[in-house]
């Protein structure tokens, strides 16, 4: 006797059509899964196995096997166990195959029978979706995520309830999916910075303009706090957005109970030690790395300069494309990563250096070796540069500083006539970059991170052109002479 | 190593010691012989000459010192002096540079080599009009007790030396030293008391060198006067304010909106044209003028 369910296995985001077969022949009792199982998966064996006997259903006592089609394709992760127990239960005739046309299903059984949510039912369910299938078994929790892709979800606390279910003898509460976005909440807020003012202005561009950020400073002078608030000034998601944003989060099973949709753009900060695959992504079945959580956010690399070189020019593709693709032997994962680079450093090795209270204890050649770590390359990522000195106690104990919230509008407003896309440089503007290309070691790739900083200015500014104001302004975020190589 | 060797392998020449400048053949032990590499010719060593000489890991103030002084010398058309070191020796060549001027390094290693290696573009560039020098033959190896004998040299090719920072047991310290004992004239740019890069210079001066308070001190010693730039530029109103404030002490970008009353980004605008204007310097994040107030 032979029974089908559907599923869907992840390469990457993407969810790949799985069908699994249950075989029952006569013979000793046995059990086996075929199809390219992981050490995960195959240990479904002995969840699906009680899943299915504390369900107080019956296990069949014969030669059982289920294969995972196509067998090619690595299967991971134990969001088998539902869609095999589904099957062996048809190839069983405890339901009918009948019943079970039109569903996809994905979750994990406990000992117990009760269905556990697993990571990527946004994926999964989008797949089932596309392949004009109508109804998704997935645990309760996962219901909300599965009804993002337009899905209806059936929501299972218990394996009993999906088969009474297919028997015709229950239906779930109908599931409604929440109307609006909700809005994001508890992001900090620039209210609680005191001081800083060319640096809440440089952060105030960087939102505007979508530019990488760098913050040079020593350490204590709040480059890590100002960064921090960075998602709080950027435009929200959009519905499309926020679905992308989900789905990499679903998939990396990061998304927190009860709010299925992510609606902030998300801020990660990955620690100077972790790995080139931690960042970029990678291992044996591709999940996202650091930069790919970030996307439509902010990463944010604090204490840049000790960042493996390698790392760093891992993240030069992701700065370009807004993606990265990460080959396996079983084909190409892409995940996308087109998030805003904010980076932070100390100026020198002992961070001393900036800092009047202090002095700094580096020798010339440390310094250099300090400064040499960063490529000119990856510093021609960075539109804007910005010194971040010690904060006098006069500015600490001074009044709150402006909310987040009349930035954001103004980010919003400016980011609105960029699109546009009319702003040019006046006569006036032109002749001033041109002149400060000849002073000053710019590249020609410099010449453009000007310019283009110098619209965004204009933009804020809610000018009609691009004034010469506006162009020296960009022009002292440039990168200072200490921190680019020697000229 | 055969001589005609070397001049065929890397463009070197040789100077006997018969055919120094006068001011080099007067110290005490001058070098048996001097090799020479790059586009300048051989009397530019007669020409008058200033040394610049300070620390390597010099401040923020003492490399834009550094760097005008240079500039204004080589304006002035004199010859600037310097090791080719990192920090204020730098900064001296690269201020001659940028005013089109000429500036020779002397080695304190064998004349083809580039040492610090982070120089080598910077000797490039000074080979183009100037030279560089050394009294080691090619192949030397750069070793600590070379450089205080190199300092012989840079203190005898120039008839005055100027120490932007020194510590208080500076390298520079010992050009000075060379420099008082040929009787030339060494003048120190004084420095905050309370940090250790003016320990060297602030005893110079107690011990009698000259102060210097602008480059027109040492432009007096040849009888020059101070090149000014041909006019003043223009500078809005913004950028006016803001250089009044920088006169008084050099300070942060967000000190200087609180003196001013300016917001960020206007500020930022007056900061960038006095900057193009060559009239302040930035260094990690403390803006300062770059010449001495009026």
């Amino acid at each position: 006797m032979l029974a089908r369910t559907i599923t869907h296995a992840l390469v990457g985001l993407d969810a790949r059509r799985v069908e699994v077969e249950a075989h029952l022949q006569n013979g000793a009792s046995a059990f086996a899964i075929v199809g390219l199982p992981d050490r995960a998966c195959q240990e479904a064996k002995q969840r699906v196995r009680s899943g299915i006997t504390s369900a107080e259903l019956h296990w069949p006592e014969r030669r059982l096997t289920v294969n995972l089609a196509p067998a090619e394709l690595r299967k991971e992760g134990s969001g088998f166990d539902l869609p095999i127990a589904l099957a062996v239960l048809a190839a069983s005739r405890q339901v009918t195959e009948e019943s079970l046309r039109g569903h996809a299903a994905v979750g994990e059984l406990a000992l117990d029978g009760r269905v556990r949510p697993v990571a990527g039912v946004l994926a999964a369910a989008e797949g089932a979706k596309e392949q004009g299938l109508s109804r998704l078994f997935c645990a309760a929790a996962s219901a909300p995520e599965a009804a993002l892709a337009g899905i209806e979800p059936v929501p299972l606390h218990h394996l009993a309830e999906a088969a009474s279910y297919l028997r015709g003898e229950w239906q779930p509460e109908p599931f409604e999916a929440p109307a609006d976005l909700p809005a994001p909440e508890g992001l900090p807020d620039l209210a609680a910075v005191r001081g800083q003012e060319r640096a809440r202005r440089a952060l105030e561009l960087a939102a505007a303009g979508g530019h990488n950020l760098l913050l040079g400073g020593p350490p204590g002078t709040g480059k890590t706090m100002l960064t921090r608030r960075l998602p709080g000034i950027l435009p929200p998601l959009t519905r499309g957005e926020a679905l992308e944003v989900t789905r990499i989060y679903s998939v990396a099973g990061l998304l927190p109970p009860g709010r299925p949709l992510v609606t902030a753009p998300p801020f990660r900060a990955p620690h100077h030690t972790a790995s080139a695959p931690a960042i970029v992504g990678g291992g044996s079945g591709p999940r996202p790395g650091e930069a790919s959580l970030a996307h439509r956010g902010v990463l944010f690399l604090d204490e840049l300069a000790e960042f493996p070189r390698p790392t760093l020019e891992a993240l030069r593709q992701p700065l370009e494309d807004g993606l990265i693709s990460i080959a396996r032997v079983e084909g190409k994962a892409v995940f996308p990563a087109r998030f805003q680079l904010v980076a932070a450093m100390n100026l020198c090795p002992c961070g001393a250096r900036g800092d009047p209270a202090a002095e700094c204890k580096c020798s010339a050649q440390r310094l250099a070796a300090y400064r040499d770590k960063l490529s000119r390359a990856l510093l021609d990522r960075f539109d804007l540069l910005v010194t971040v000195p010690r904060p006098r106690a006069v500015e600490l104990a001074g009044p709150p500083a402006e909310p987040s919230d009349p930035v954001r509008e103004r980010v919003v407003a400016a980011r609105g006539r960029l699109r546009e896309g009319r702003l040019r440089r006046t006569e006036g503007a032109e002749k001033l970059l041109t002149r400060a290309v000849e002073r000053m070691p710019l590249s020609a790739r410099g010449r453009a991170r000007i310019a283009r900083v110098a619209v965004t200015i204009a933009a804020l500014a809610e000018a009609e052109q691009v004034d010469p104001e506006h162009v020296a302004e960009a022009l002292s975020f440039r990168a200072p002479n200490e921190l680019a190589a020697a000229a | 190593m055969n001589g005609s060797v070397v001049e065929a392998a890397a463009g070197v020449r040789r100077l006997r010691r018969a055919e120094f400048p006068e001011l080099l053949r007067q110290i005490h032990d001058p070098p048996r012989l001097l090799y020479l590499r790059g586009g300048g010719e051989v009397d530019l060593l007669a020409r008058r000459a200033v040394a610049i000489v300070g620390a390597r890991a010099c401040s923020p103030y003492g490399s834009q010192v550094a760097r005008t002084l240079g500039r204004e010398l080589a304006v002035a058309g004199l010859v600037v002096v310097s090791g080719l070191a990192r920090g204020v020796d730098g900064e001296a060549h690269r201020g001659a540079l940028e005013a089109e001027g000429v500036t020779v390094a002397v080695l304190g290693c064998g004349i083809d080599r580039d040492y610090p290696a982070v120089h080598a573009d910077l000797a490039r560039r000074i080979c183009q009009r100037g030279l560089v020098v050394s009294e080691y033959e090619p192949g030397v190896e750069p070793a600590p007790w070379r450089f205080p004998a190199r300092n012989r040299i840079i203190a005898g090719l120039a008839a005055a030396t100027v120490i932007v920072e020194a510590r208080e047991r500076s390298g520079a310290l010992i050009t000075a030293d060379f420099a008082l004992e040929g009787g030339r004239e060494v003048f120190a740019v004084p420095g905050e008391i309370t940090g250790s890069l003016a320990a060297g210079t602030n005893r110079l001066l107690r011990q009698g060198a000259t102060p210097l308070t602008s480059t027109a001190d040492v432009l007096e010693v040849f009888g020059l006067d101070l090149v000014t730039a041909t006019e003043p530029p223009a500078l809005g109103e913004t950028a006016t304010r803001v250089l009044a404030q920088l006169a008084e002490s050099s300070a942060t970008a967000d000190e200087l909106a609180r003196a001013t009353g300016l917001d960020a980004g206007p500020l930022a605008a007056g900061l960038a044209e006095l900057e193009l204007a060559g009239l302040v310097g930035e260094a990690d994040g403390r803006y300062r003028g770059v010449r001495p107030a009026d």
